[in-house]
């Protein structure tokens, strides 16, 4: 464990954000503090460490922002503290995607946020075990798939990539398969009732 | 006190003035200068130009004049650098049909480039801000989120979306009002440094009625909302927040999504009202001229004293 303060008075948007992201990188685990002395920019960097799944507390002296946030520990906790305690002990984390974009609304926004969830998964600790994609969440796995890159890289530590075989036909993709392995629906309800699964 | 002949003075916070010279012809005037937003001198110039540009379009008028604004730190950068911003705003006056006829440089710590642009409309066909309807439908010509992907820029990140940014700021809004005259436009303004809350509550306010924008209906630069939520929102996004009081969100707005709609634009769209029966057909016809981005993206509600909702 080490602290980091890093000094960002004076500096001109987007500046206090870039110094946290550097800050971020440069530390495996420990205490960073971010120090501020506007609004905009203490509202940017406490949106940055969301966006990387820290959590982040601001203390306010003298209109300057004090924000610290822990690289580390956090995001373990954070991931065991959800566990449910109804599954067996060897149940591992799993995500079924149900469709090539996230959330319901706009479709360009969804294409958006699928592609900024799959990134922000590669920084999550621990990673998920299983990846399984139904219906038009198979084509994430083809060829010119936009979150080809994040998945391929999940597949390359160890979470193993199931896409739907029966989906894959629908859509006439299965040649283009591009990351993981294809399934069956045995699998996929086998597989989801005996894991701690969350379901997009 | 105001002039008989201005049709469009300062009180209505409109894009440009409106000056009647005689029955069948009315003058435009416009001016506006800033700072590099790209780092590439050429596209800067371009992107001052349309942006000045854009004003005389909103009036519905047709750009005749323009004269430069330079300000230049003289022996600290290249005379290259101030040469090609010049030719960017040349060519973009060019591609407008006008001409650049004179212009003023002076001595300065950080370049500054715009233009003070001169066009003409018939008296009875200028759009302004403040005639939209209850029933109305807005259109939105370009998609939204160039100072967030400014701010990305300089943070060297989302190349994507920078992109995307710099060619749709860089693009004139000539198309978007010529094809818009065949239909019964009755507001316009274009999208700038009140981001797209700040331009719709003007044009509600000075139309006297109340606004409804659709947050999923809205056109957004790729990697937009990615930066937004980054944390690579602009201070003068936070500052349209807080002045925009009269702007409520329903709560299924993404923060991000906020975020965008109070993000101050550089040569941002053309928003129109126009009669709901006309709107598909405005889209269609934008659409065919290569404005591809255009989108129905709110209505008009009812009379009232500018309150926008965000759903």
């Amino acid at each position: 464990m080490s602290d980091k303060i890093i000094d960002c008075r004076g500096m001109a948007c987007p500046g206090p954000v870039i110094s946290t992201k550097k800050a971020i990188e440069e530390t495996d685990s420990g205490k960073i503090t971010i120090i501020v002395d506007n609004e905009a920019a203490k509202i940017n960097v406490t949106k940055f460490a969301a966006a990387n799944n820290l959590g982040s507390a601001v203390e306010s002296q003298d209109g300057h922002y004090y924000i610290t946030m822990i690289k580390g520990t956090g995001q373990a906790v954070s991931a065991a503290g959800t566990a449910s305690a109804s599954y067996p002990a060897d149940s591992v984390q799993v995500y079924l995607i149900t469709q090539d974009t996230l959330g319901h609304g706009s479709p360009e926004l969804g294409a958006v946020l699928i592609k900024a969830f799959m990134t922000t998964l590669l920084e999550v600790k621990p990673a998920p075990s299983v990846i399984m994609m139904i219906n038009s969440g198979v084509k994430l796995a083809v060829n010119g798939s936009p979150v080809l890159d994040q998945l391929t890289t999940l597949a390359g530590r160890g979470v193993t990539v199931l896409s739907c075989g029966t989906c894959l036909d629908y859509y006439q993709c299965k040649t283009e398969l591009a990351v993981g392995e294809v399934t069956n629906m045995y699998t996929i309800v086998e597989t989801i009732s005996q894991n701690k699964t969350v379901t997009l | 006190m105001q002039h008989s002949n201005v049709l469009v003075g300062i009180t209505t916070s409109d894009d440009a003035g409106v000056y009647k010279l005689n029955e069948t012809t009315a003058l435009v005037q416009t001016v506006d200068f800033f700072t590099p937003i790209v780092d590439d001198p050429y596209l800067f110039g371009q992107i001052a130009a349309a942006n000045s540009l854009s004003d005389i379009y909103a009036m519905g008028a047709t750009p005749l004049t323009a004269l430069n604004l330079v300000a230049f730190p003289n022996g600290k950068l290249p005379q290259e650098v101030l040469l090609a911003i010049l030719r960017g705003g040349q060519d973009k006056v060019a591609e407008a049909g006008a001409v650049i006829i004179g212009g003023h440089t002076i001595d300065d710590n950080e370049p500054k480039y715009g233009l003070a642009v001169t066009g003409t409309v018939h008296p009875d066909r200028v759009w302004t801000n403040a005639g939209a309807q209850p029933g109305d439908v807005l259109v939105l010509t370009k998609a939204l989120g160039t100072g967030i992907l400014a701010s990305a820029a300089r943070a060297g990140l989302f190349p994507r979306g920078v992109e995307a940014a710099v060619a749709g700021m860089a693009a004139l809004n000539a198309v978007a009002a010529r094809v818009a005259t065949d239909f019964t436009v009755h507001a316009c303004t274009d999208i700038t440094g009140f981001g797209l809350s700040g331009h719709v509550y003007e044009m509600a306010a000075g139309s006297k009625v109340s606004i409804i924008i659709d947050s999923t209906a809205l056109p957004l630069l790729p990697e937009a909302a990615e930066a937004a939520a980054m944390g690579l929102v602009p201070g003068g996004a936070y500052a349209n927040r807080k002045y925009l009081e009269s702007v409520t969100f329903a709560d299924t707005v993404p923060e991000p999504i906020r975020d965008i709609s109070f993000d101050p634009q550089t040569s941002g769209g053309l928003l129109f009202a126009v009669p709901e029966g006309e709107a598909g057909e405005l889209i269609k016809a934008l659409q065919a001229a290569g404005v591809a981005m255009a989108s129905k993206i709110g209505c008009v509600t009812s009379e009232g004293s500018g309150k926008i909702y965000v759903r």
